[in-house]
This record gives C-alpha cells, sequence and structure tokens, in this order.
C-alpha cells in the first residue's frame, strides 16, 4: 500500500518538474538557455496565489473560478517575465546566463515581495487548494485508480501539454522552423523564417509553461502552504531538460523519476534522519550521470541545438 | 536608381561598433548606474510609499551608517569579492562554473570537519593549518570534476557544476544531522579555530585576504603566462591548440585555481566568520559572484566596485525595509535584480550602434549614395562611397572569429 501511495506522490510531484522542463525545452529549441526558470517558477506562483487570495478575499466560491483565473494570472506572469528575458537576449543581445540568473535573482525577489503582502493571512489559500488537488473526487482503494485518477487538472494538464509540444516540435511546419532557428538561425533567416518572432515566442510560451509548474506546487503539491522551495525545483528542472535529451515526452517519465527519487527518502523504512539527506542526493547524481553518459556517447541525436547559448545578430556571419 | 528606392528601409537598424573611444563604454554604464538608483528609488517610491529622496538617505545610513554597519559592509564586500574572485579565470576562460556555491560550501565544510574532530585536541595555530589545507582541498575537488569530465568528453559544465552544489548542500545537512542531533538543524558555532583578531575586530582578516587575493589575481590574469593561455582559451579554443597551447590541461588547472579560492572563502566563513556551517553558508553568492565578475569585465579591480555596489544595494535596502517593517530581504533582491537587468542590458549601447532611417530616405526621392554617403561619414569616409550601408567594414578581429568559425564547420 505504501508502494501505491510512492507512485501517486511521485506522479504528482512529476508536474513540477514537467512543467519548468517542457517550457525549458521550447525555449532552448529556439536556442536560448533560459537559467531565469526558477525566478519564473517563483514569480508565477506568487501572482497566482496571489490572485486565489483576492478571489477568496472577494467571496468567489466556483471551483472553476478558483483555478482557472489564478491559471491564467500565472500564465501571464510567467509570460511577462518570458518578454524581458527575450527583450535583453534577442533585441539587446546580452549575456544569456548572465541574464538568466539577473532573471531568478529578480523572480525569487519578486515572489518573496507578492508573497509578503498577504503573508499575515495566506493560511486562507489552503481553502482554495481542494479544487486543484483533486479533479474528479475519487476516493477509491483500487491502486490504478489512486495512482493515475486522483490528481488535479493541473497534473493532467502538465502531460497534456508535454505530449503536444513533443508532437508540435517533430510533426509540425512550426517545430520545424523553430528547431531550425535553434539549430542554426542564420540559415533559417535565409530561408525566410522570422527568426526574432520564433525566438520571443518561443521563450515567452516557454516561461509561461514554466510558471505553471510554480502554482501547481504551492496550490496543490504544498496544499496552499506557501514555502521558499521553487528555486531548487526550478533547477532541477532545467536539469531535466538535459535528463530527457530535448525530448518533451521524455520528460514525462523522467519527471516521474525526479519526483521519486525527490520524495523517496520518506518512504524508507528505519532509516536515521541523517540517512534521509542522503538520499536526497539522489536526483543530483542522477543527473550528472545522465550528463556524463551523454557527452561519452556523443550520441547525434542526443545533442543540445546547435547554437544553444549564441545570440543572433544577421549582419555578423 | 528610383526603382532601388521602393525597397522601404526599416525604421531603424543595427551595426556593430568596430572601432569605440575608450571613455563611451564607461559613459553609458555610469549614466546606467545612476538611472537604476533612480529607478530604485521610484520602485520603492510605489512599493513602500517612502519619499524616493529619503530612500537614498536610507540606504546610506544602512551601509555606512555606524562603525558595525560599515564593518558589516566591509565583511560582506570582501565575501563576496572572493566568490567573484573565485569564478573569474573560469569564466574569462568561458568556462561557464556556476558551482562556486558548491566549491565554497565543500571548502567549509572540510574546514569544518578538522574543527569538529580536532578542536581542542590540538594547538589553535595547527588546527588552523590543518583546515585551511582541508578547506583548500575540497574546494579544489569540488571544482576539478566537472572540469576533468569538460576536458575529456566535453560533458556541459553549467549544469554539472549546478547539480555538484546540491550535492555539497545535501551533504552538510547530512553531517549537521549527524553533528547536531538535537533535531534543531544547526550547529552551535565552535569555540575552536579562531583567526586571529586584527585590531581588536573579527573580520579584518578576511578583508585583508580578500584585498591581497585581488591584486594577485589581478597579476595572475594580466601579467602571467598563464592568465594569457586563459585568455586564448576563451577568446578561441581552435586559436589556442594552433599555437600550442594544452587546452584540456588549461581547463583542469583554472579550474583548480577557482577551486582553491573558493576554499579560501569557505575557510573564511567558517574560520574567520561564522565558526560554524550550514546549508545557508554560501548564501546565493556564488550566482551573485558570476554577474559580479561578468559586470566588471573580469578585471578584478572592476570587482572591488561591482561587488561594493552589490552590497551597498542589499545592505541599503534592508534598511529601508527596516524602517517600513519589513524583516527580510527579497525587496532588496528585487532591486538587485532590476539593476544587474538594466547594467547587462546596457552592454548593448556599448557594443551596438542604432542607425535611424534618414529623413531624405523617408520621403523616397534622394538617391542612394547620397544616403550611404551620410552613414557611412559616422564611421570612415573613405570607405561611404564604395561600401553599402547595410555592411560594415571588418577589423582583422573579426576574420580571425569569420575563419574560425569556419574551421569549425569543418
Amino acid at each position: 500500500m505504501a508502494f501505491v501511495t510512492f507512485l501517486a506522490s511521485s506522479l504528482k510531484l512529476s508536474a513540477t518538474f514537467l512543467y519548468g522542463s517542457t517550457g525549458e525545452i521550447i525555449t532552448e529549441k529556439s536556442g536560448h538557455l533560459n537559467l531565469g526558470i526558477p525566478g519564473v517558477m517563483s514569480v508565477g506562483a506568487a501572482v497566482g496565489c496571489v490572485t486565489v487570495f483576492r478571489l477568496l478575499k472577494a467571496e468567489v466560491a466556483s471551483g472553476f473560478l478558483l483555478v482557472f483565473l489564478p491559471l491564467l494570472a500565472t500564465l501571464v506572469a510567467g509570460g511577462l517575465m518570458g518578454v524581458l528575458y527575450s527583450f535583453m537576449t534577442v533585441t539587446l543581445r546580452a549575456n544569456q546566463n548572465v541574464t538568466g540568473l539577473a532573471l531568478t535573482t529578480l523572480g525569487v525577489g519578486l515572489a518573496g515581495h507578492f508573497m509578503n503582502g498577504i503573508r499575515a493571512e495566506s493560511m486562507i489559500l489552503g481553502r482554495a487548494s481542494k479544487y486543484y488537488t483533486s479533479l474528479f473526487g475519487i476516493n477509491s482503494t483500487n491502486w490504478f485508480v489512486q495512482v493515475f485518477l486522483s490528481h488535479g487538472v493541473l497534473v493532467y494538464l502538465a502531460i497534456i501539454i508535454a505530449i503536444a509540444t513533443q508532437i508540435i516540435l517533430n510533426r509540425t511546419r512550426i517545430g520545424l522552423h523553430l528547431r531550425a532557428v535553434g539549430e542554426n538561425p542564420a540559415t533559417a533567416d535565409a530561408a525566410g523564417v522570422n527568426v526574432t518572432a520564433y525566438k520571443y515566442v518561443a521563450t515567452i510560451i516557454g516561461s509561461g509553461i514554466a510558471a505553471l509548474g510554480g502554482l501547481f506546487t504551492i496550490m496543490d503539491y504544498m496544499g496552499g502552504n506557501w514555502e521558499y522551495i521553487l528555486e531548487g525545483f526550478g533547477w532541477l528542472s532545467i536539469a531535466l531538460v538535459i535528463f530527457t535529451l530535448w525530448r518533451p515526452a521524455l520528460a514525462i517519465p523522467g519527471s516521474i523519476i525526479f519526483g521519486g527519487l525527490y520524495i523517496a527518502a520518506g518512504f524508507i523504512k528505519g532509516i536515521s534522519f541523517a540517512q534521509i539527506e542522503l538520499i536526497k542526493l539522489l536526483p543530483y547524481v542522477m543527473t550528472i550521470v545522465v550528463l556524463i553518459f551523454t557527452s561519452i556517447v556523443g550520441n547525434k541525436k542526443a545533442q543540445p541545438p546547435a547554437s544553444l547559448g549564441l545570440n543572433y545578430f544577421r549582419e555578423e556571419r | 536608381m528610383t526603382e532601388q528606392k521602393k525597397i522601404r528601409e526599416p525604421l531603424f537598424r543595427l551595426v556593430k561598433r568596430t572601432n569605440q573611444s575608450a571613455w563611451l563604454p564607461w559613459v553609458v554604464r555610469i549614466v546606467t548606474v545612476l538611472s537604476s538608483f533612480v529607478l530604485i528609488g521610484i520602485l520603492t517610491w510605489i512599493a513602500y510609499g517612502v519619499n524616493p529622496l529619503n530612500v537614498y538617505g536610507y540606504m546610506l545610513t544602512g551601509a555606512f551608517g555606524t562603525k558595525f554597519k560599515i564593518m558589516r559592509l566591509l565583511r560582506d564586500l570582501a565575501i563576496l569579492l572572493l566568490f567573484a574572485l573565485a569564478v573569474t579565470p573560469a569564466f574569462k576562460m568561458k568556462f561557464w562554473n556556476i558551482g562556486a556555491e558548491g566549491q565554497v560550501l565543500m571548502g567549509a565544510f572540510c574546514c569544518m570537519v578538522c574543527i569538529f574532530y580536532l578542536g581542542g585536541k590540538i594547538p589553535n595555530g595547527l588546527l588552523l593549518l590543518v583546515s585551511l589545507i582541508a578547506a583548500l582541498l575540497g574546494g579544489a575537488i569540488w571544482a576539478v570534476i566537472p572540469a576533468l569530465f569538460k576536458a575529456k568528453w566535453n560533458t556541459n559544465e553549467t549544469l554539472f557544476t549546478l547539480m555538484m552544489n546540491y550535492v555539497a548542500i545535501q551533504i552538510i545537512l547530512y553531517a549537521i544531522k549527524i553533528w547536531a542531533p538535537s533535531g534543531t538543524g544547526i550547529l552551535t558555532p565552535s569555540d575552536f579555530g579562531h583567526l586571529p583578531k586584527i585590531g581588536g575586530d573579527n573580520f579584518w582578516f578576511s578583508i585583508i585576504v580578500a584585498l591581497v587575493m585581488t591584486a594577485l589575481m589581478f597579476t595572475y590574469l594580466r601579467y602571467t603566462k598563464h592568465g594569457y593561455e586563459i585568455t586564448v582559451v576563451g577568446e578561441s579554443e581552435n586559436t589556442a591548440r594552433y599555437i600550442g597551447i594544452n587546452v584540456k590541461k588549461v581547463i583542469i588547472r583554472t579550474l583548480i585555481v577557482s577551486g582553491i579560492i573558493c576554499g579560501i572563502t569557505g575557510f573564511l566563513l567558517v574560520a574567520g566568520i561564522n565558526h560554524t556551517v550550514s546549508s545557508t553558508t554560501a548564501g546565493g553568492r556564488g550566482f551573485t559572484a558570476i554577474l559580479v565578475s561578468w559586470l566588471a569585465k573580469f578585471n578584478p579591480i572592476g570587482m572591488i566596485f561591482t561587488s561594493l555596489l552589490v552590497v551597498f544595494l542589499s545592505k541599503g535596502m534592508d534598511e529601508v525595509m527596516t524602517m517600513n517593517g519589513v524583516t527580510n530581504s527579497f525587496f532588496s533582491q528585487v532591486v538587485t535584480g532590476v539593476a544587474f537587468l538594466m547594467i547587462i542590458g546596457c552592454e548593448f549601447f556599448i557594443n551596438y550602434k542604432i542607425i535611424f532611417r534618414s529623413r531624405s530616405e523617408k520621403s523616397a526621392v534622394a538617391p542612394v549614395q547620397e544616403a550611404g554617403a551620410a552613414e557611412g561619414s559616422d564611421e570612415t569616409p573613405a570607405l561611404a562611397d564604395t561600401t553599402p550601408p547595410e555592411e560594415a567594414p571588418q577589423t582583422p578581429a573579426e576574420d580571425v572569429a569569420a575563419s574560425d568559425d569556419a574551421a569549425k564547420e569543418e
């Protein structure tokens, strides 16, 4: 029985990583390494929580509105962070790594600042949490239902987005253009693809999706309790992109593994509190191992987009 | 001629600046820093209703108000500077080491291991020496592992070093749970292994070490063969290989240097300042240091000023917040982020020139050559007649870069 709970919890937490890494994959496919994802997730979560708070204060009782409006607000907040990042790196051609780190500083700070405003009463967020945590309201003892059907809407949305992203990237013209922009922007430009537009849109959509991960983590996984844990989740999501070799479909099992490793310590009986900390090492060590493995194998299909991290200036050939 | 003009030129276009004046970058940067302070004043005004003019007053008192505050500022400045010095050689080589956090934590951890197990059993001087060596080893090993894989298999160092941060944090959490079994998760400061006080103050030792290291790093990067090799590898690995530099050796050696400085920083944090260790000993400074180093263009002397800017912003904003009854430092993180983004963004105006469509082109009657001459005259009048406006004259440096790219593609 404990194993069923473990699987269910892994699948649940996986949504955080799945949103973050799907968003980052879309951004990286356009050739931009957005290290601001932790900040984007934090801001998204904070804006979503503040929206929930305002709705609760306004006595909105509709579960649909309590989920849908914060979701929209989170998307917009994440998208705006994406606009900022792409303005810096696409238009101003600033260094991507430092811009991303500065965005993380800004985002984590902003999230704390927003949450400060409602800190005294943030407990009431828990009241809206039930609309996030269960979609069907099924309370069955059947293991299959518990593992796969007991989750909130945001878990399923994450999986749908990941599959849709996989299809769009590999099966549509838009995806082909996007990949071309990430591999070789000069060639894409010569072929008539609007490189700037693709980079902007990919970054903005990617940031919006990643921000949803923040909202999910607080409102669903944490049950409405705000904690400053999103920065670490954000970094893990970026790591997961490499772990999954830039494929959103692989990110689904990948994020479940990450989720499982992250919570594994709580499910192993008879170990000390100290040993729990050692087990929490696993997701990071696994990522390092995969990182090393993919670099040694050097498979052509497992490589990052060729122009990842390089800004494109048309007149510079 | 008239047919050509029917193609509308865009409103403005960008040209890479080729022959820069020495003063222009600094004018742009200083104007940016000043305007970021104006923006910070406005933001604080919007967020907390503080009169923007008072904000600067509070910031100054918060940073320099009392002797204690000045010492605290200098201490934080010294530590941030050391972090920045540690990441600099690797970054100059374009090795994206975002693991200074973990490297310092490992240095601090190894130092604490010595103090915890040997404290009181051996004389203080010997204890300090042993823990210094342990800290250096800890930092260096943590830095050299990603470097080895980068050199051998070109493993992505950004994520490798990032993951190593978390491994270090978990190791420290594990050790603290063993050392402090009370369940509080906090290790009480040790009475052993304290660095000597200079001038009756705890922090001078760290500040002096930071200054000495700054001078050493400046010399190392500018006047030694190692520093030259780092610069060449950073500019172009192919060039480095061509002139006979062993790139792998340079990567590994440079990361050992980085790791050793991180070890020193960790040692100072434990033996000189905190006398204990926690998962937040490094406190995110490994990331801030990258920005500090980058903003100073990897110049160690410049980093004194950029880290002063960062520490001043955070201490100053903390004071503003305290005046408003806010006890956390999130808003100071916000303003730091805003200032960073503005300064990063301003590089654009240093590297590129925006050329607006001239009036004569808009009316679409003036001949092409006149427009070309008007724009060309900004840079090289001699070339104006022959060079079409789209192509900026190439410098030899660009030629090298272009041929380098070509070599990469083969």
